[in-house]
């Protein structure tokens, strides 16, 4: 992948500009200005706020104990459970009872029960949001709406019960950066190589507190899933915000007031590892290949989508993992493991030996299921390899594509999905590898 | 409601932490259901094991770039807070652990290049309405970024919570 990068941060040219990044704009409307600019604090009216049940119970009880009555406006809060499903202890199961009690209590309708997926994949299948919002949620990932032109992101509970409480919630405007996309994936490659480059070559030394902004004529390449899968991981980077605009705000802005421009080439890019113990370590595969692995996960709110499972059975089908390795496949959610099981592809990675698990969080984020013992190597599909994330501190955790993940569960080793080509037919680059799942 | 004015100015023991600290450090995911007690205990410790058992209140936490990076988890800077850390500086901050940490009540400043200057155990001042650091050992000052007026309001409001208790009191009194 080559980048052209431009960056200029002239102060005069920055204020001169008269028209606003999208992060801009949005935070602009929705705290009723025309306009703002990057560095000051806004307080401005959230569109819409989402919970999961490790911090539902959390919040409301803040509120409840705060003494407050009623939230601000109900239909905009979202809960949905999604990490500690099915509950694998008392202690859980005692806090989501707790969790559905004040959900009641506070008449949100918009609850999503164990089963229904991991949040970010509820909130977008189930029209939680729509671009042009400002969304806030008490997850990190939360920036994954910014596939659909949402400014999104993560928030503790103690924030998220002032914004139920009063509708609103202080901002400071980020400064912005684009990333244009030219040229096209090829074979094997996709848009989790293309995000954990981008982790690697800008990271969270320039893109911190940023709105990372996406364009350029190769951004209709990325389907919604693969601009999921992005946005997802812009948090990781740093990023306040990954947008993809869409609707009013379609193109970036040739003149806004972007920090800087990097225009990436996806013709060159070769699929990307985070190696441990930081998602920035990233390398080109071929520097890790034949690594041995004891574990490999796909799943996650990264890449737990409909084409992520396709992938990864168009690589299994047929085969049986590598002895001695533990493949654990989790879907995003309800909808796109049904979809999944009426394709075949459950029963093809069940039979290649893989343990498919219910929608929800648990491997990924290292509450339970599948977590790894001291000495122990996985590679997974999700978004952190922070030592500590799936269990012992003394386990290495490495990151791909569904296809890298696929081709290593093979191989009992990292693997080059390119190496892999029986089953793979040559359709499968970034154009038509993916699909929303549901 | 009392405002709290220990939040203005902070002197204490120095712990040094590298770059990167992860939420995933701070609050172990695998603990995240384990009382609260015992989930303090495994603040840390895969950065530095003896952290835990040995911090005393008042002591200030400093970190490189990026601390607190990775989830939303608000227990990353509670359990701190509940060790009776008094404040957290480091070169810079990923944002939602810096939010959470004024949100429940702890001071958290950035201040560049401290962790590159500042050594295990020094004793610091930190002055967050002056945007400065002090490392009287060395005699060294550092310019630390201000933190935005909205935010001193909750520091001194001692965070999210009481202000809410005022939301619900106008509340009760709405009917």
């Amino acid at each position: 992948m080559s980048f052209t990068d431009v960056k200029d941060s002239s102060k005069s040219r920055l204020l001169e500009s008269d028209q606003q990044t999208v992060a801009e704009e949005i935070l602009a409307r929705a705290s009723g200005r025309n306009w703002v600019n990057p560095g000051e604090n806004v307080v401005a009216e959230v569109d819409a706020m989402m919970m999961h049940d490790i911090f539902a119970a959390d919040v409301l009880s803040m509120l409840k104990k705060a003494g407050i009555r009623r939230l601000n406006n109900p239909s905009k809060a979202t809960v949905v459970f999604d990490h500690m499903v099915p509950s694998p202890s008392v202690s859980s199961s005692s806090h989501q009872a707790k969790a559905r009690e004040l959900i009641r209590y506070y008449g949100i309708d918009a609850f999503f029960e164990i089963g229904t997926g991991i949040c970010h994949q509820v909130m977008v299948e189930e029209n939680r949001v729509a671009p042009g919002q400002l969304v806030v949620g008490t997850d990190s990932h939360t920036t994954t709406y910014g596939a659909l032109g949402v400014a999104s992101t993560g928030i503790g509970s103690t924030e998220m019960a002032y914004a139920l409480a009063t509708g609103k919630l202080w901002f400071r405007v980020p400064e912005s950066i684009a990333i244009v996309l030219d040229g096209e994936f090829q074979f094997g490659v996709t848009a989790k190589d293309l995000i954990l480059k981008l982790m690697k070559v800008i990271g969270s030394s320039e893109a911190q507190y940023c709105s990372v902004e996406f364009g350029g004529p190769s951004v209709g390449n990325l389907d919604l899933a693969d601009r999921m899968t992005v946005a997802n991981m812009g948090v990781e980077m740093g990023a306040k915000f990954t947008i993809f605009p869409q609707g009013a705000l379609t193109t970036l802005k040739r003149d806004a007031r972007y920090i800087a421009r990097h225009v990436v080439s996806l013709d060159k890019l070769v699929p990307q590892i985070a190696v441990p113990h930081h998602v920035e370590n990233v390398v080109d595969v071929n520097e890790v290949v034949g690594v041995p692995l004891d574990q490999v996960f796909i799943g996650s709110c990264t890449n737990g989508r409909l084409g992520d499972l396709r992938l990864a059975a168009d690589v299994l089908r047929g085969k049986h993992i590598a002895k001695g390795i533990r493949l654990i496949v989790t879907p995003a959610s309800a909808n796109v493991m049904a979809a999944a099981a009426r394709e075949g592809i459950i029963e093809d990675l069940v039979k290649a030996g893989a343990y498919v698990g219910g929608p929800g969080c648990g491997p990924c984020f290292g509450g339970h299921m599948g977590l790894l013992a001291p000495g122990e190597r996985c590679l997974g599909t999700h978004n952190r390899n922070f030592r500590g994330r799936m269990g012992s501190g003394d386990a290495e955790i490495y990151l791909g594509s569904p296809l890298t993940a696929a081709a290593s569960a093979l191989a009992g080793a990292i693997a080059d999905p390119r190496e892999i080509s029986d089953g793979l037919s040559s359709v499968h680059t970034g154009t038509t590898m993916s699909s929303s799942g549901g | 409601m009392a405002m709290n004015d220990n939040v203005t100015k902070i002197l204490g023991r120095a712990w040094l932490f590298g770059p990167n600290i992860s939420t995933d450090m701070l609050s172990p995911g695998q603990y995240v259901h384990h009382p609260p007690e015992e989930r303090l205990k495994h603040v840390l410790e895969s950065a530095r094991p003896e952290f835990a058992g040995q911090v005393r209140p008042g002591e200030i936490v400093v970190g490189g770039p990026n601390f607190g990076c990775g989830s939303s988890r608000e227990s990353a800077p509670q359990h701190l807070k509940d060790l009776g850390v008094a404040a957290v500086v480091a070169d810079s901050f990923a944002r939602i652990f810096a939010r959470n940490a004024i949100a429940i009540g702890l001071v958290a400043i950035a201040c560049p290049t401290l962790s590159e200057v500042v050594e295990d155990g020094d004793i610091i001042e930190v002055d967050v309405i002056a945007g400065r650091v002090f490392i009287a050992d060395r005699n060294i000052t550092l310019d630390a970024d201000s933190i935005p007026e909205s935010m001193m309001d909750v520091l001194r409001h001692g965070g999210i919570e009481p202000m809410l208790a005022l939301i619900g009191a106008e509340q009760a009194q709405d009917k």
